[in-house]
């Protein structure tokens, strides 16, 4: 077959070539149009003239099995796919504006910028993970944002499929990645866990957060290895103001094992959005890094490094968001401890999972709604005690437990939106009592079942532990 | 083309009937037999009927050990498998035995191989367990695709053009992409007797014009083969360990 012609004019099955955009050490980015279609869109194709690194050839055979899988805001959508026999290619949507890479020239950001960068971030990794793929090459050029403020992966050529053949695993005698964010354990090819992006994750927001690479730009194997035991210098010492929620978080995304870190990228969401429920531990006051006792154990201590992570799937399913949606009024008593005991038998089974109970203020539609009630107490603080009071007897680990007050008109759409913001995996929920209230309203738990994203369980108390006040005969007047 | 792949079906009947069921309701064009039709399994003489007829039909069939142990020179094979098949030999007839001893080592067409355990020397029913020998068995042919069976567990490989290889271990009702720029060989998981640790019937679907395999398996009465090896007499062990899928 004749081989068409890779120049601006030139038409590949249905693709009419534009400029190039991008010429990269690896592939070329070429502008292409299609009739009918007006999304811009990008055409990769590889450079695999005689000589060429065969690593580009590997890659783009990932990226050619992976891209057209992946779907959702937080990727390119693929729109075809050449093969080597005549063209190779990858037809992308084109993302506008510019990559992360253009703030380099800021650092370092603000605090709460590197926050909001961070959600987004995870959120895309939480997506992508949850589609089977370990991104294994996370750092500013390869992150954009759409207009409406997702976070875009970009670049698969290095990512690891759970469910795809691994071309790259025998292919090189070193580690492939960009060095100053490859994780410890990508260093010793372990190419299947998902934490290894939320290593890299901890380093772009280090780096965002203090201007300075934790790891340094070492390009040689020795310099990269050293992650291995050498951990980093705490942002404090870098930033005398650096917020302590930050620097927990950061340095918890940094470890050097795997199961110290989050262990989904939905849990570092979570804290990333809520810096106040943040449980504070050594980490966050660290001003100097470990001692050279400490370094020189890790760096003759061969065991230290676990061996290959359990299947993605079941590191994903075993560490989920729970939320409990707790009705504080006295009535709901019998129920909030069914609820606890909902809670207690999941949480058990789970030991990564971790606990947001909610309670939903309700605001009036007109009336002005003070958040001081009328013997003066501050009603949100009161709900938030409320809330640690309810799950006192659960005896979480801090780590594990936040409390959320939200504000609304309509409970079951603040809890399906907090539900829906913090990748909530499983809501549990109280059934409000036979009243006449529910059957003029319809009951907030229907409600939630019925629309959420995730799984929903409906709490009753036990038969017969009804509230004396609620089994009473109702007066319907 | 949809082409469908059994091997090491082993006198299942309850299990091949589960997936030919599936293979259809999936919409395979062509059925493609990887060998040992017989050997373990209670019912050989309904299989090598059931073979015969899908070869009539314009099915592919290969040569299993098994197959071969039933009318030649025996194979080396452990006290049950040998047991098995000198009762299979008892219960097959004469068209049988014909049928399966003039089954051939390999088949070609397209740009696909087809053989029941390793290519390099078909006869010697070389396991495929590592790159070791997958990669012996792709540098003996030229096709792009190969396909075997006779471990009993799947795995696909790859050989790049950098003679690079890659080992996996495929999820069931995952498409593979099998890329054009490497060579591929797909070894089966078997239909009667699986053996990595997943009780259920394997089998595999290729899409020829997407390039795509796909490894399925399928739950089956197992209660009943087991009770159909017992009844015949066979070793009880094989029934137990269908149970297992070990």
């Amino acid at each position: 077959m004749v081989k068409p012609l890779l120049q601006p004019g030139s038409v590949i099955d249905g693709f009419r070539i534009g400029e190039p955009a991008h010429r990269g050490g690896m592939a070329t980015l070429w502008r292409v149009t299609r009739d009918g279609d007006t999304t811009p869109m990008l055409m990769k194709v590889p450079k695999i003239a005689e000589g060429a690194d065969p690593a580009a050839i590997v890659s783009f055979e990932m990226e050619q099995m992976i891209i057209p899988r992946l779907s959702g805001p937080h990727v390119p959508k693929c729109f075809g796919v050449g093969d080597f026999a005549v063209q190779p290619y990858v037809v992308m949507e084109q993302i506008a504006g510019k990559s992360l890479l253009s703030r380099l020239g800021n650092l370092p950001l603000p605090y709460d910028e590197v926050a909001a960068i961070g959600v987004k971030v995870a959120t895309a990794l939480d997506d992508l993970h949850r589609q089977h793929v370990v991104h294994l090459d996370i750092k500013p050029s390869n992150i954009m944002f759409r207009e409406s403020g997702e976070a875009v992966l970009l670049d698969y050529g290095l990512s690891h499929h759970e469910q795809l053949p691994d071309l790259m695993q025998e292919e090189f005698r070193v580690p492939f990645g960009t060095a100053p964010y490859m994780s410890p354990e990508q260093l010793r090819d372990i190419r299947n866990d998902p934490r290894s992006d939320l290593f890299a994750l901890g380093v772009l927001l280090y780096f965002f957060s203090t201007g300075e690479r934790p790891f340094g730009e070492s390009e040689t194997l020795r310099g990269m290895r050293r992650r291995l035991w050498r951990d980093p210098v705490p942002p404090r010492k870098l930033r005398p103001d650096y917020p302590p929620w930050l620097q927990e978080i950061v340095l918890k995304c940094l470890e050097i094992e795997p199961a110290w870190r989050y262990p989904t990228a939905a849990q570092l969401a979570f804290d990333l959005a809520h810096p106040d429920q943040v449980k504070l531990t050594h980490r966050s006051e660290r001003m100097q890094r470990d001692s050279w006792a400490v370094v020189l154990r890790r760096r003759f201590n061969k065991d230290i490094m676990q061996a290959a992570p359990k299947k993605m799937a079941a590191q994903l399913s075993s560490a989920p968001i729970v939320t409990v949606a707790i009705d504080l009024g006295e009535e709901a008593a019998a129920v909030n401890d069914a609820l606890r005991l909902s809670a207690q038998r999941l949480l058990a089974m789970l030991p990564s999972a971790r606990l947001a109970c909610v309670n939903v203020r309700k605001l009036g539609r007109i009336a002005l709604d003070t958040t001081l009630d009328e013997q003066g107490h501050n009603k949100q603080i009161d709900r938030l005690v409320g809330l640690r009071a309810w799950a006192a007897p659960l005896k979480l680990d801090e780590e594990r437990l936040t409390v959320h007050v939200l504000e609304a008109v309509d409970p079951a759409a603040a809890i399906l939106e907090f539900a829906d913001a913090n990748r909530v995996d499983h809501i549990l929920i109280g059934a409000r009592q036979a009243s006449v209230m529910r059957k003029l309203l319809g009951g907030v738990s229907a409600k939630v079942a019925a629309e959420a994203e995730c799984s929903v369980t409906v709490v009753r108390p036990p038969r017969g532990k009804m509230p004396a006040a609620l089994t009473a005969p109702q007066a319907s007047s | 083309m949809l082409i469908a792949l059994f091997a090491d079906i082993h006198a299942n009947r309850q299990a091949f009937e589960a997936c030919l069921d599936r293979a259809q309701d999936q919409g395979a064009q062509r059925y493609v037999l990887l060998g040992d039709y017989v050997g373990y399994g209670g019912d050989p003489d309904w299989v090598v009927d059931r073979v015969m007829d899908m070869v009539d039909k314009g099915a592919v069939a290969v040569l299993g050990n098994h197959d071969s142990a039933v009318s030649a020179a025996r194979e080396q094979m452990n006290p049950e498998a040998q047991l098995a098949i000198e009762w299979t030999s008892g219960v097959l007839d004469t068209a049988q035995r014909r049928f399966l001893a003039d089954l051939p080592l390999t088949r070609s067409e397209d740009d696909r191989l087809y053989v029941h355990a390793d290519a390099s020397d078909p006869k010697k029913w070389i396991y495929v367990q590592s790159t070791l020998e997958a990669s012996r068995s792709l540098s003996a042919t030229h096709e792009q695709l190969s396909f075997c069976g006779h471990i009993h567990r799947p795995a696909l490989y790859s050989l790049s053009s950098t003679a690079k290889m890659t080992s996996f271990t495929p999820q069931a009702d995952v498409h593979i992409p099998l890329l054009p720029g490497r060579r591929w060989l797909g070894v089966l998981g078997s239909v009667g007797q699986p053996r990595d640790g997943n009780p259920d019937a394997a089998y595999a679907m290729l899409d020829t014009a997407k390039r795509e395999l796909t490894y399925c398996r399928v739950a089956y009465d197992i209660e009943a083969a087991a009770a159909r090896i017992r009844s015949r007499g066979l070793p009880p062990v094989l029934a137990e360990r269908l149970f297992r899928g070990m």
